[in-house]
């Protein structure tokens, strides 16, 4: 793997934000200046610091229910990597062993699954976890069913795909004359031949999981409310758009380079790693 | 010849063509092996030779149990595979191993060598730890490749030391028989040459039969005892390696055997060159399947498909000029 | 070709079939239609009456049988909000209104993303490049209900320029067709920078220069039109994503098309408003796939569907 410089800084650029938004997430409690779900009433819609009027006690300033914008967005942190972190383990390991089975196997098993992969496909992505976060209703292990739901689609075609490149080797064949199981050929042959693929594609799929859900969120089918969520910070600003911009610009900004970061360093690996998986666009 | 490890008794391969979508049927059968019988005998190179298409991989894979016989049965030491148990299958498992032609294929790269080798071995758990570990040392050195290479990827190694990888894991498992696919073709000429003498000295002090498949007559040439000549699904000579070379019978093996030999004008009769392409399995020549590109072929070659015999002594021809 | 055609649209109905039994449960889930359409204070006899008047006192295999008897002729029940209309025909008057959105939004994107995504590959590296990558790489990753609250802050709030909801005048279309396009201008600009790239080194592309062709030619002509391959690859799965992109556009600037018509259905628990929304759009989804991938079999002859 060679990086030319401006990749390599943007690598860098893009682990670093990454980490610092990782410390974050774990340390909340310990950065967040306030309780992020209680406010207090008469210090509601202050504007951040630097505008007049605003305070150093909120830098970010306060929202209608006079909670810190700064503790809502240190904690929704936590909220959208947590929901992005564990939905992507799900619908990676169920998508990628799915699609190992289908491609390994073949036959009616393969047939089954992929016509699945269509059925998920042939419902528009918002829809689909609209209704479903409708019908399950907003909890926070709801949104990480709906958006696995929505993804392990992806991790099943690639990997399918990859097994099928990886059946055709002949060490594949040699492990069957060794007498290996099928279940060892797919985990200890197949599955590490298609990890640095699918390691990529989750990479790709962090900014994609974080729009989705803080789209949810907005929508109003996302983390329920007291809960802070980038969202439904925008979503909660939406109204006094007039008034108080800083309550959808703030979070909006937050979601922004969050994903951009991810992206950034997502295209990078996929450019080195596996070229043949471009992403092609988001929301 | 000694005792069979191995034999197979008209074996036959069809692989069916489907055509449909929704009522799919099957329109015609590609006849891959079409009626092969082969002996490999203990301690003994059977060589097995023919152009590509002929249907020599496909006899490995149904000896490897990789394919299922069409018809036929497969011997081996006295029992027929279709009568195997579950025990037997492992056990079979165990016996006959392989190597192919390209080594970069046939080693995972995401395995360490050590578990490459050893995998024959863990999948079978009669050896612990410690046994597994010491029998992958006494392979790589068998080999002839430094213990250490246990922890490296196969990736770090030249052509010649990955195919010595591969032959070490046939080995691992203490095999009867190893089936060589091609196992030098990809090979260097100067690496071929070691790899032959090392499975010739294998062979020596393992007492391990060998089931070589090669494209040319040359390469067989140097370790099998007995060679048999295969053409679009069948055999049509057997004889041991001296009577081969020097007693061809049957017109596709003097031409392949003076493609073998382009350096000795003398050798190259007029006609023995092979032209035209092998044809499609999926719908052979009447007749003899050869009489297409045959220098010999007479008018009743289309019609009649000549009987594999014996017409001299341990010399078996498919032709009808001896017959 | 035609025996891929016939696979295909088997397979689709197969899929239709699957998803009609999906949204039909789901459907079901939704909430309790008998409690959700009477009145607050009414008789155990008005809910026994109302049960039986809907079907639902029939086994759940009944029911099916039943919507998808009705469906196939076009009958998909009535809303049970408003004035009671029939599901398909508030779904068939929403369609003209998301689909102007969709298609301006669609043109104007390929008429900006596609000659900036050959500009910038053709001066690789420019500043040209760098400002086209970075606005891609943004447009990308800002998700559409930020860009739409920020374009009405800036627009309506700020400049004033356009209105924040409606639909009909001209100036009303400006900004949901912009927060529309931004995704698909930022994807048409990337995918056909990455394979102009690539086509662009390739050998036929060096005999065109070789034989003379002049530098505007060999690039608008030959080299962009084998690197719209993947791009009409992406035109498959883009209505999908306009779909997602509809229902938090049109939420947002209340624009009268199926994607809010979902949103509503969904938060008023208007099932069979809803089953008619899904059943549309997965059809339209299915037909829109097959006729990409046949074109694409068209217009690059090395594909051949015939397994």
């Amino acid at each position: 793997m060679q990086l030319s410089l401006s990749a390599k800084i943007i690598v860098v650029t893009g682990l670093v934000i990454i980490l610092v938004l990782a410390v974050i997430a774990i340390f909340a409690p310990l950065i967040a200046p306030y309780d992020p779900t209680i406010g207090e009433l008469s210090e509601r819609l202050k504007p951040p610091c630097w505008q007049e009027g605003g305070s150093r006690d909120h830098i970010l300033g306060t929202d209608t229910l006079g909670r810190d914008v700064l503790s809502r967005l240190i904690y929704g942190t936590r909220t959208s990597l947590t929901v992005a972190v564990i939905a992507i383990l799900i619908a990676g390991s169920i998508g990628s062993l799915l699609g190992i089975t289908a491609g390994y196997l073949g036959g009616w098993v393969d047939t089954v699954i992929m016509r699945l992969t269509d059925l998920a496909f042939s419902f528009p992505t918002i829809l689909l976890a609209l209704v479903l976060a409708f019908v399950l209703g907003p909890s926070f292990f709801n949104i990480i069913l709906v958006i696995s739901l929505v993804l392990w689609v992806e991790y099943a075609r690639m990997a399918r795909g990859e097994a099928l490149k990886i059946r055709g080797m002949d060490y594949v064949a040699l492990a069957q004359v060794a007498g290996c199981s099928k279940i060892r050929i797919m985990l200890r042959h197949i599955l590490p031949n298609v990890a640095s693929s699918l390691i990529v594609l989750a990479t790709l799929q962090v900014g994609m999981v974080i729009v989705l859900e803080s789209s949810l969120s907005f929508l109003g089918v996302g983390v329920p409310p007291p809960d802070p969520d980038w969202g439904s910070m925008v979503a909660g600003g939406r109204s006094y758009i007039f008034s108080a911009w800083w309550l959808s610009a703030v979070p909006g900004v937050a979601i922004v380079i969050t994903v951009l970061s991810f992206n950034l360093l997502g295209d990078t690996l996929t450019e080195y790693i596996n070229p043949s998986l471009r992403r092609q666009g988001g929301w | 010849m000694t005792e069979a490890v191995l034999e197979t008794k008209d074996i036959k391969k069809y692989f069916p063509v489907i055509k449909g979508i929704l009522f799919s049927k099957t329109t015609g059968w590609v006849k891959a092996v079409d009626g092969v019988d082969l002996y490999i005998g203990t301690g003994e190179t059977l060589g097995l030779v023919g152009e590509s298409g002929c249907g020599k991989t496909t006899i490995a894979k149904l000896l490897l149990m990789l394919e299922k016989l069409t018809d036929g049965s497969i011997i081996f030491r006295g029992r027929d595979l279709k009568e195997f148990t579950r025990e037997d299958v492992r056990q079979y498992r165990k016996s006959v191993q392989a190597v192919f032609q390209n080594p970069l294929s046939s080693l995972d790269p995401r395995m360490k060598v050590g578990s490459i080798i050893s995998e024959p071995l863990i999948v079978d758990r009669t050896l612990d730890r410690k046994g597994v570990k010491d029998r992958v040392t006494t392979v790589l050195e068998a080999v002839g490749l430094d213990p250490r290479s246990a922890k490296a990827y196969p990736q770090e190694f030249s052509g010649g030391q990955k195919q010595r990888i591969a032959i070490a894991r046939a080995l691992a498992s203490d095999p009867q028989l190893i089936i060589l696919d091609e196992p030098i073709s990809s090979q260097d000429v100067s690496i071929r040459a070691q790899l032959m003498n090392l499975l010739k000295d294998l062979q020596d002090s393992m007492g391990v039969s060998f089931l070589f498949i090669a494209h040319d007559l040359a390469t067989v040439r140097y370790l099998s005892d007995r060679i048999n000549v295969m053409y679009l699904g069948k055999i049509v000579e057997c004889t041991n390696r001296e009577d081969l070379y020097t007693n061809p019978l049957h017109p596709y093996t003097k031409a392949l055997l003076s493609a073998s030999l382009p350096h000795d004008p003398d050798s190259r009769r007029e006609g023995d060159v092979l032209s035209g392409e092998v044809p499609s399995p999926l719908n052979p020549p009447t007749g003899c399947r050869f009489h297409t590109r045959c220098s010999q072929a007479m008018p009743e070659c289309s019609q009649t498909d000549p009987v594999f015999k014996e017409v001299q002594p341990g010399h078996s021809v498919a032709c009808l000029l001896y017959q | 070709m035609q025996r891929y055609i016939v696979k295909r649209l088997l397979q689709g109905t197969l899929i239709l079939f699957l998803v009609s039994i999906i949204v039909f449960l789901l459907g079901r889930q939704i909430g309790d239609p008998v409690a959700l359409l009477l009145p607050e204070y009414s008789t155990e006899e008005d809910r026994i009456r109302l049960t039986e008047q809907l079907g639902l006192d029939k086994s759940l295999p009944e029911q099916y049988a039943i919507f998808i008897w009705n469906a196939l002729q076009g009958d998909l029940g009535n809303s049970i909000r408003g004035a009671r209309e029939p599901a398909l025909d508030l779904v068939l008057e929403r369609v003209p209104a998301s689909l102007m959105l969709a298609s301006i939004a669609v043109f104007i994107s390929l008429l900006i993303g596609i000659p900036l995504g050959v500009l910038a590959a053709v001066k690789r590296g420019s500043l040209l490049d760098t400002t086209a990558r970075v606005l891609a790489l943004l447009g990308q990753a800002t998700p559409v209900f930020l860009l739409a609250i920020m374009g009405m802050y800036i627009f309506s709030v700020q400049l004033g320029w356009f209105p924040t909801s409606g639909y009909g005048r001209p100036e009303q279309f400006v900004l949901p067709v912009l927060t529309m396009s931004c995704f698909m201008v930022a994807a048409f600009l990337r995918l056909t920078r990455a394979s102009m790239l690539e086509v662009v080194d390739s050998e036929y592309i060096k005999l065109a220069r070789i034989k003379g062709l002049s530098e505007r030619n060999v690039i608008w002509k030959h080299a962009l039109r084998n690197s719209l391959i993947p791009v009409l690859t992406f035109m498959g799965t883009i209505f999908g994503r306009m779909i997602s992109g509809a229902v938090i556009v049109e939420t947002i600037f209340a624009w009268p098309g199926i994607g809010r018509l979902a949103y509503d259905a969904v938060m008023q628990r208007n099932y069979p408003v809803l089953q008619a929304v899904v059943l549309f759009i997965a059809t339209s989804f299915l037909v829109i796939n097959l006729l990409v991938d046949i074109l694409y079999a068209f217009i690059d002859p090395r594909i051949r569907y015939s397994q």
